[in-house]
């Protein structure tokens, strides 16, 4: 895993992708904090992550688009595939890579922290926390959404457009469009309101913003975190059976 | 060292490799021939663990590879068609990672450096792959496949694309290898195979159409042979060409005789196949003896692989058909005899016979050809 690793690592860095990554969050995330943040004069920093997440959506595939869909396109996937080393030491490898360059990026947040303070003595640390490791988890199951939709693909660009695309109806997705959804009606003319309700509540459950949007409210809850960590753990194995998958077919 | 039993490969109806099976010893250079198509590539894959078989079995050293991959891949040293370089790392960095991928434990530094020296990267070491041409990075891919000294090396297509001096570079390479290493070759070029190989598969539509060295292989497939005749008649004229072939065409235990190039003012080269059971050269010598005609050369040539290829490859006596009609055209002897075979030139020999066939066909095209 350390080999795949530390390839994609450099790699991130000799192809620039690794610098634009780097300087498009830190210029968004500088504008979100004076503008949402130092502007309204609290000394709340959780608006900057409200933010942040629409930039989280369109940044994450970058890192993602070419980790798997280069390797099947360049063919050199023969060559980590015919090493002796297994499949889930190769998506975890990729995965790893992206996810450090993703708290690199993120980490940014304890110079604003530091800032923040300065200016204001109201600062709430735990709120800081909290956001911090709600954006942490939420780009690591973003991540390994955006490494799955790699494997499926040798087309890079395909692959981001997907990426984003799925990011964007996740995004969608929280309790008011489901809101929406309940009262259509068509849906509530054809559905009882018990079954209704229950597929409702099912529904609410699966929401990524819904639990992101509970952390940056200083809500640290341990369901939503095992929750995005098995997004993490699930896709990450679909990767694996999308790979182990090409080598049956 | 290798056992293949029965492996078949299917992408949906269609049978990509139809039950191949056979043996690789220790120290043994394999080679692969067969047309595009034919299945080498995909059998080459299934060696090395890089796609499934749909039956069958293959032992590396007595390693199932799918039972355990990982312990029969740390085996395999493997150059696919398209070697797998990532072109934005430096020679170094690369063969450093692949180092590491393999899990190698011998001493990095002098590893490195013997592998190198031996394909000849020594002085790339510090470039991105991406600004090697075609031939460093085919030398590159093979020095990823020899790092960690595996036993076994399997190279699917090494010299594809390369120029003639790095051709014989890398085969006298693989030949080198090939004393301490079992060596899996694939190719669709016959010198190649010939010159490098002890032993020879041909692979055709999946399966495995002949198995032996190139002699054997010859031996089996066709109980003829072949010789090369120079003969000078004393008018130097056309119709003494085809009064040759008629007479030699008499003689028994002859098969098939074509006329061949004008080698010199009016003299003609004629091949000669005969049923391998008479020696028919004094019959020849005695022929023209009695008509007056000098013998300028007499050589003998046993079928070359490439015949054999064809024949198996294409399905028929190859030559054979038009010299019941009349004789064939001169000077399309579909017979390569340099030693650096391209496609192009294969198909281009496929498409002389091809031409030799529809010539033959009225005595007057050929005389049209002739002038042409």
């Amino acid at each position: 895993m350390g080999t795949i690793y530390r390839r994609e690592m450099g790699s991130f860095f000799t192809s620039g992708i690794g610098y634009v990554f780097l300087t498009v969050f830190y210029i968004a995330s500088g504008y979100f904090f004076y503008n949402d943040v130092i502007k309204s004069g609290l000394g709340d920093i959780s608006p900057m992550f409200v933010s942040m997440f629409i930039v989280v959506i369109f940044l994450i595939p970058v890192l993602t688009m070419r980790l798997l869909s280069e390797e099947k396109k360049n063919r050199t996937d023969q060559g980590l595939l015919t090493a002796p080393i297994s499949l889930w030491e190769i998506v975890l490898g990729k995965f790893f890579a992206a996810f450090t360059l993703f708290v690199i990026a993120e980490s940014v947040i304890f110079i604003y922290a530091l800032i923040l303070r300065y200016l204001s003595k109201d600062m709430v640390w735990s709120s800081l926390l909290g956001n911090y490791f709600a954006m942490l988890i939420l780009g690591a199951a973003f991540i390994a959404i955006g490494v799955f939709i790699s494997s499926l693909t040798e087309n890079q660009m395909a692959s981001a457009v997907v990426s984003v695309f799925f990011f964007l109806v996740l995004y969608a997705f929280d309790d008011s469009a489901l809101e929406k959804l309940n009262s259509n009606s068509f849906i509530s003319k054809n559905l009882k309101i018990s079954t209704r309700e229950k597929i409702m509540e099912f529904l609410s459950h699966l929401s990524m913003r819904s639990r992101y949007t509970e952390f940056t409210r200083g809500i640290f809850s341990l369901s939503s975190v095992l929750f995005f960590l098995s997004i993490v753990f699930l896709f990450n194995f679909f990767t694996v059976k999308v790979l182990e998958k090409k080598r049956w077919a | 060292m290798i056992e293949v039993k029965h492996l078949v490969k299917r992408y949906g109806d269609k049978k990509a490799v139809n039950d191949i099976s056979f043996k690789v010893e220790k120290g043994e250079i394999l080679g692969f021939l067969g047309p595009n198509g034919a299945g080498k590539s995909t059998t080459m894959n299934m060696l090395t663990g890089y796609i499934s078989s749909t039956s069958g079995q293959i032992l590396i050293n007595g390693v199932d590879v799918l039972e355990e991959p990982k312990k029969a891949k740390a085996s395999i040293g493997y150059l696919p068609e398209i070697p797998p370089l990532y072109v934005d790392m430096t020679v170094d960095a690369y063969l450093n990672f692949v180092f590491d991928l393999k899990k190698c434990k011998l001493p990095r530094k002098a590893h490195l450096n013997d592998v190198c020296n031996l394909c000849k990267i020594s002085d790339v070491r510090k470039r991105l792959i991406k600004n090697l041409s075609k031939g460093y990075k085919q030398r590159v891919g093979l020095a990823q496949a020899l790092i960690n000294n595996p036993p076994v090396l399997i190279l699917d297509e090494p010299t594809v694309g390369l120029d003639p001096n790095q051709i014989i570079e890398i085969r006298s390479l693989i030949k080198k290898l090939g004393k301490r290493h079992t060596v899996i070759l694939s190719s669709h070029i016959l010198p190649e195979i010939q010159a490098v190989c002890d032993r020879i598969i041909i692979i055709n539509k999946g399966v495995v159409a002949a198995d032996g060295t190139a002699d054997e292989i010859a031996r089996n497939i066709t109980n003829e042979h072949k010789m090369t005749l120079r003969i000078e008649g004393p008018d130097h004229s056309r119709a003494e060409k085809e009064q040759i072939v008629t007479a030699l065409r008499n003689i028994s235990g002859v098969k098939y005789v074509r006329a061949d190039m004008e080698r010199e003012k009016g003299i003609y080269d004629y091949d000669v196949e005969t049923d391998g059971k008479t020696d028919v050269r004094r019959d020849i010598n005695k022929l023209c003896f009695d008509n007056g005609w000098n013998i300028l050369m007499l050589q003998l040539s046993d079928l070359t692989l490439e015949d054999i290829f064809l024949k198996i490859t294409m399905g028929e006596g190859f030559g054979h058909d038009e010299s019941e009609k009349g004789v064939a055209a001169k000077g399309k002897k579909p017979k390569v005899r340099i030693n650096l075979m391209t496609e192009e030139e294969a198909e281009a020999a496929e498409q002389a016979a091809r031409e030799a066939a529809e010539e033959a066909a009225g005595e007057a095209q050929d005389e049209k050809g002739d002038e042409e």
